[in-house]
């Protein structure tokens, strides 16, 4: 009886992988922040522009997004094994070879970097490529493992989202896309550190040196509250330039009055001292709870200012709801 | 987390072989998709760009 061809294998063929293992390789749960945060940028910027090719420049950038966590999980499969809150990553599982992993994210690379050249402009193709390698190469090949500052300046490369939509609808950046990325570079330390106070065990299992493993829980509360306090500065600068309206005040005045509220509770907690980290991603120990709270609504806060963005500019503002085509 | 390279081949298991087509199928739309895709954002730049008179 002669063998087919096809019930042989070599490789990574025999994989049990399924296309949902391939689409929590994108990271779903990033894409979601990074278009919405993508879309307000291109809906506020004062240019006209298709629905057709303001849906493909979303999806190149969904596409980018999910092509850049794709690098990060095939590099950081080893220390993605050894915490709780990312052992079940389909490259730490082992359900997706590593080699795997970087071709998918070589290939949508190649793709979204394309569409968004055909679709709109050069400027948003080369902010989405460049924010791509960044993430993958500045922040997890470079920073991640070697300096406590990692997700401050590699916080970057989530926060060109907003820049590349506005470059999208204009071909170009001017100061109010350069005000959104700086909105959430502020945002990303005080937001990350949160977290990383309470799962800083899963941390320092992986010999990752985020704040609180570097230089204590202390002064990552103190540094939280610095960079909470520069956050909401920066937020409401958008109202200054006039790029932000009454929605946007409220927003930005209201939630950010929260926000450095709930940065004074973890900088007046102890979260981060020395316990053993709980599994969830909200779960946390007695003590915790302020840290939580924050990281919860740094979330909320980021998603309503550019929600009030895309509400103060989308109702037909700028964005022609009736031009389909052209 | 090993990555699967064996020396010789073997048959796929029952599970391998659907999880393999499921890709499969995954990866013909996807490329289907795509070219799509490229199609209508180029018919979109041509009439966009003789509109304008280039």
């Amino acid at each position: 009886m002669t063998e087919k061809s096809s019930d042989t294998i070599t490789g990574g063929a025999a994989s049990a992988a399924s296309p949902a293992d391939y689409i929590a390789l994108m990271k779903p749960r990033v894409m979601t922040l990074v278009v919405f945060t993508g879309f307000a940028g291109l809906v506020a910027a004062p240019a006209d522009m298709s629905i057709l090719s303001a849906a493909i420049a979303m999806l190149a950038l969904a596409l980018g997004a999910g092509a850049a966590g794709a690098f990060n999980m095939a590099y950081d499969g080893d220390i993605d094994a050894v915490m709780r809150r990312t052992r079940l990553r389909p490259v730490a599982r082992g359900i997706v070879p590593k080699a795997e992993a970087y071709t998918f994210g070589g290939v949508f690379t190649l793709a979204s970097v394309t569409l968004m050249a055909l679709a709109t402009n050069y400027v948003a193709a080369g902010l989405l490529a460049f924010s791509i390698l960044f993430y993958a190469l500045i922040y997890t090949v470079w920073l991640k493992r070697s300096t406590p500052q990692n997700i401050v300046i590699g916080g970057a490369a989530g926060a060109f989202p907003p820049m590349i939509g506005w470059a999208a609808a204009t071909g170009g950046v001017s100061l109010d896309s350069l005000l959104l990325f700086a909105i959430i570079f502020l945002w990303t330390p005080p937001h990350s550190w949160a977290l990383a106070l309470y799962k800083s065990g899963d941390y320092a299992a992986a010999n990752i040196p985020m704040m609180p493993v570097a230089k204590g829980a202390a002064s990552t509360r103190r540094q939280i509250m610095a960079y909470a306090l520069a956050y909401v500065a920066i937020s409401l600068a958008p109202l200054v330039t006039g790029l932000g309206g009454l929605v946007y005040a409220g927003a930005a005045v209201l939630g950010g009055a929260l926000f450095l509220f709930l940065s004074w509770r973890v900088l007046n907690s102890r979260a981060g001292e020395a316990g053993t980290d709980a599994d969830g991603l909200y779960d946390v120990r007695a003590g915790d709870r302020a840290a939580r709270d924050l990281f919860a609504f740094s979330i909320a806060h980021l998603a309503l200012l550019f929600a009030a963005l895309i509400a103060e500019h989308g109702a037909g503002l700028h964005f022609a709801l009736t031009r389909l085509w052209s | 987390m090993t990555e699967q390279t064996p020396d010789t081949p073997r048959r796929l298991t029952p599970e391998e072989e659907k999880a393999r087509k499921r890709r499969n199928v995954a990866i013909f739309w996807s490329l289907i998709g795509f070219i799509l895709l490229i199609f209508v954002v180029t018919l979109h730049r041509l009439s966009s760009n003789i509109a304008a008179g280039g």
